[in-house]
């Protein structure tokens, strides 16, 4: 994978993990124009798209668009999957999430991300170890009303 | 100094601002706060400050004085702290800057934290972000966490060795022992990450992957964990829908592919597996379809054998034939990587594959267009054709021009039948025209001409076709040239395909010159359009009508339309003998691969100048030069612009043939006193013989001179000569037939015969109306092929109705001068 992208139907970012080196201009500059890609799909259309010279798949939960930008040798249905059990995670971690805990938590949305992922590759397949892991790790912080 | 607010706070805050101004004045405020507080050196609230920083990051502005603070948020030993200030290095630092280089201690040191949660963040980042010196620097550490039996950190130091591989690609050797007994690890996690750990590097090494296959074989250990997913019962851990760990599947299955590639003996031991899994898995959910797509991509790459790559085959057909759409298109992508391999296999979902060109969404139809086209065949081209006709006539835009190329190219490679072929043109030029490549216009006439019984078919549906729309370019320039090359046809009503359209010279005439004036026309279409005009001159009566079009636009905007007006007018003025023999029918034209669409696309119709210029035409570059040398010596004036601008009567955008064709027909079409020279390679362009120069050619050149070869009851016949260029065996003969009685001659035929050792050709006469009282003639030329040079014979016959009774007359030509067969 070389990124991931979370936005609204309005087309705000909530979160933007990238694996590949861009600077800053760049990102904006892709970040932008995919998402006005994505905006203009129909609901019939198909998860994925070419752009440029990658694959794009995309999935909407509710409000928020999760876009991955894939390789040519990536399986374009796992992804799919990827995208869902990301969703999975955040939906056990939050309880019931919705685009809001992710506005307001943005900063724990990328800790479950980067249990699940590294480097753009999963690292964990089991949703229970994933989670235990955030768990464990949250409790040496200190709480975060006091810190942030 | 009261406390910096809240994170959640200042979230709450911005998004209370109604507009974009409001809330940069809110985002303002908040940095100039932050980076006090940064100034401060406050440590308490340092990570609260670096967060709400990567919050207003994340909507879009500037952060980048945070990024030193990053820095001392990771070497601070607050968990929270280490948190956000990795966090904020990944989104904020990139290795492009120098300052990302500060973190290589730190990450090193928490590399060996004595907690494995901050070790696994170090991992994070480094694997996320790490430029190529951190990776050198750390890669050690890397490596040996690769070794430690703490699965939740082998796992993270399995893929951040993935990413200093491809940082550093030298730096792949060092990692080798570790992989060793990677695979005998129970974790899923570690199994994973080891997956992809042996993926790149067998990817990235011949050496290794070699290594991989013989060495530690590899190939039965994988067979063995795959085995051991599907044949296990459910274990909830890794369950998705009844699958165990699909994830886990789908890198073990790639691996496989890299593995058997080219491998007889890798494959045939994964033949088993990949027959199983293609079997045995669910299907009813998008998990057992991305297993099974893996799977089929596996099999088509390895040297697999027969009975699993049609099963492969038919995994993708049951896809085409799924609700998914995603599916769908998986489906065809795969499909359209092994059409050519596997052809026959892929044909026999054709239908399903041509059903798939009416789905709604466009990369889905845009699949299955390819894949159409790369099924076409000489059996199945009629049906196919004609979904794909309809296909273009109800796909988008961006479709069309491909679809129109495609079908064009289809057509002309298995067209069953000329008629057909014709008709498939006819029905993209009127459904897709303003799609049409540039390119197709030359290509599609000539076509037309080397179609030649369809030629009065062809021009009656053209024609039709323009008086419904005259908006498509290309179909609009292929239908003037064919009303100005076979209007005669198509005034004679002689169309045999179909029923025959009344038609007078009158409204032809009223369509070209509505093509001129019309806002919708382009100027290299208003060319067209004039010179098809000029052609019917010879074709048609209304002369006056003619001659009074070409006068008006001699002083047309458009410089290229009032260069060719003059030009004609000219023609009509004081080179009317030349007239005829100048338009005449274009002879068939052979498509070489030189005067390919490029050539033709820059040359359409604009610049004359090039079309010489380029080095295509030998016949023509040659005498354009010589012609030069011939008019220095004689104290030529400026006839160079002649030869340009006299070059497109005939459509400039046909190109290289066309070219070739005027310096033949430049010594065909000679009027009575035209000198032919006896040298053939110096022939100069016909046109300048006849227009400038031609006082001065008499004195130089040898000439045939014409003869009289028939001459009774008023009808006169002359014949006069040219040698061809290209060939000195061949004779071409221009007849001119002039009639001095008061009334005209009609239906007009001339035909010849000659002895069997000749060879003869007749082209198409000038008309066959030979006007009475000498007011015109009938041309006709004949090329008379003489290898064996003999004295050349002729017997002619004549027919035609005057004045209401038909006439006919044999004769014998036998006074022709020695020159013209010696």
């Amino acid at each position: 994978m070389q990124f991931m992208l979370l936005f609204s139907r309005q087309g705000k970012l909530r979160l933007q993990k990238w694996y590949v080196p861009l600077c800053d201009k760049e990102k904006k500059k892709i970040t932008r124009e995919l998402v006005q890609t994505v905006l203009a799909r129909k609901p019939k259309m198909c998860s994925f798209l070419e752009w440029r010279d990658l694959k794009i798949v995309y999935k909407r939960y509710a409000s928020l668009y999760f876009c991955c930008a894939i390789e040519d040798q990536d399986n374009e249905l796992i992804t799919l999957e990827i995208i869902h059990r990301y969703v999975e995670l955040l939906d056990k971690y939050f309880g019931s999430v919705c685009e809001l805990d992710i506005i307001f938590n943005f900063e724990k949305a990328y800790f479950i991300l980067d249990e699940f992922l590294l480097g753009g590759e999963a690292q964990e397949t089991s949703k229970k170890n994933v989670l235990k892991a955030i768990e464990q790790a949250d409790l040496l912080q200190e709480p975060r009303h006091e810190v942030l | 100094m009261p406390a910096p607010i809240r994170l959640r706070e200042l979230i709450r805050t911005i998004r209370t601002a109604r507009t974009q101004a409001e809330e940069r004045e809110m985002i303002q405020k908040e940095c100039a706060a932050i980076r006090s507080s940064f100034r401060e050196e406050d440590n308490t609230y340092r990570c609260r400050n670096v967060a709400k920083l990567l919050y207003m990051h994340m909507l879009g502005y500037p952060a980048h004085f945070g990024q030193l603070e990053c820095l001392k948020l990771i070497a601070s030993q607050k968990f929270t702290d280490k948190r956000i200030g990795y966090l904020g290095a990944m989104l904020l630092l990139d290795e492009r800057q120098d300052v990302h280089l500060l973190m290589t201690n730190c990450i090193k040191n928490d590399l060996n934290h004595s907690t494995q949660y901050v070790q696994g963040l170090a991992l994070c980042t480094l694997g996320c972000m790490g430029s190529s010196e951190m990776c050198r620097d750390l890669a050690g550490e890397v490596e040996k966490l690769l070794k430690t039996s703490n699965s939740y950190l082998r796992k993270k130091a399995a893929l951040c060795a993935v990413h200093v591989i491809r940082k550093v690609p030298e730096l792949m050797e060092m990692f080798l022992p570790a992989t060793k007994n990677l695979l005998s690890e129970k974790n899923h996690g570690v199994l994973h990450t080891s997956v992809v750990l042996l993926t790149e590097m067998c990817e990235r090494s011949p050496d290794m992957l070699s290594h991989f296959r013989k060495n530690e074989k590899l190939v039965p250990q994988l067979v063995r964990i795959l085995k051991n997913l599907i044949m296990s019962g459910y274990s909830p851990e890794h369950d998705v829908s009844g699958i165990s760990d699909p994830f886990l599947q789908v890198r073990i299955l790639r691996l496989l592919r890299i593995l058997g590639k080219g491998d007889d003996d890798s494959s045939e031991a994964m033949n088993d597996i990949l027959a199983q899994v293609a079997t045995n898995t669910e299907t009813s959910k998008n998990v057992g379809n991305a297993i099974l797509y893996e799977t089929v991509l596996t099999i088509m790459d390895i040297k697999s054998e027969s009975g699993l790559r049609v099963l492969a085959i038919n995994i993708l057909g049951r896809f085409l034939l799924n609700n998914d759409k995603n599916i769908r298109y998986v489906a065809l992508t795969s499909l359209l990587k092994t059409v050519q391999t596997d052809h026959n296999a892929v044909q026999r979902h054709r239908s399903t594959i041509v059903d798939c060109l009416k789905d709604l969404d466009v990369s889905i139809k845009r699949r299955a267009m390819e894949l159409s086209f790369a099924l076409v065949n000489g059996n199945n081209i009629r049906g196919m054709m004609k979904e794909l006709l309809y296909f273009l006539d109800s796909c988008d835009p961006d479709f069309k021009a491909d679809c129109a190329s495609g079908i064009f190219l289809a057509a002309e490679k298995y067209a069953p039948s000329k008629r057909w072929h014709i008709d498939t043109i006819m029905r993209v030029l009127t459904t897709a025209g303003s799609y049409v490549r540039d390119d197709s216009v030359p290509n599609l006439i000539q076509l037309i001409t080397n179609s030649v019984e369809m030629h009065a078919y062809t021009v009656q549906r053209l024609y039709k076709a323009l008086l419904d729309d005259i908006s498509q370019q290309p179909l609009v320039q292929v239908a003037s040239w064919c009303i100005g090359e076979y209007g005669d046809l198509l005034v004679s009503g002689q169309c045999e395909e179909e029923e025959p359209i009344q038609v007078s010279e009158d409204e032809v005439l009223d369509v070209l010159e509505g093509l001129l004036v019309s806002n919708l026309s382009t100027p290299v279409t208003r060319g067209y359009s004039l010179t098809a005009i000029m052609k019917l001159s010879t074709r048609f009566s209304s002369l006056n009508r003619i001659k009074k079009v070409v006068s008006i636009y001699g002083s047309s905007i458009d410089v290229e339309l009032q260069q060719r007006a003059v030009e004609y007018n000219a023609l009509f003025k004081k080179y009317d003998h030349m007239r005829s023999a100048l338009l005449e029918r274009m002879p068939i034209m052979e498509k070489t691969a030189t005067n390919g669409p490029a050539e033709i696309v820059q040359t359409n119709g604009e610049t004359d100048s090039t079309i010489l210029d380029t080095k295509h035409l030998p016949n023509i570059t040659q005498p354009a030069s010589q012609a030069n040398d011939l008019l220095d010596l004689l104290g030529g004036n400026d006839v160079v612009p002649v030869i340009q601008t006299t070059v497109p009567t005939k459509p400039a955008s046909a190109g290289g043939e066309l070219l070739d064709l005027l310096g033949d027909l430049s010594l065909t079409g000679g009027p009575t006193p035209t000198p032919a020279p006896s040298v053939p390679m110096s022939q100069p362009p016909f046109l300048l013989d006849g227009l400038t120069s031609q006082p001065l050619f008499n004195d130089i050149a040898a000439v045939i001179p014409p003869m009289t070869a028939y001459n009774k009851n008023g009808l006169k016949i002359e014949f006069t000569f040219e040698r061809s260029n290209p060939n000195p065996n061949i004779a071409v003969i221009t007849i001119h037939a002039t009639n001095s009685t008061e009334a005209e001659m009609t239906e007009f035929v001339f035909q010849a015969a000659v002895p069997k050792t000749f060879q003869l050709q007749l082209l198409s006469p000038s008309s066959n109306v030979v006007p009475a009282l000498n007011q015109g003639s009938v041309t006709q030329v004949i090329r008379v092929l003489n290898p064996q040079k003999q004295q050349l014979r002729m017997r002619i016959k004549l027919t035609y109705t005057h004045k209401g009774s038909p006439v006919q007359d044999l004769a014998e030509v036998n006074n022709f001068p020695p020159q013209s067969w010696q």
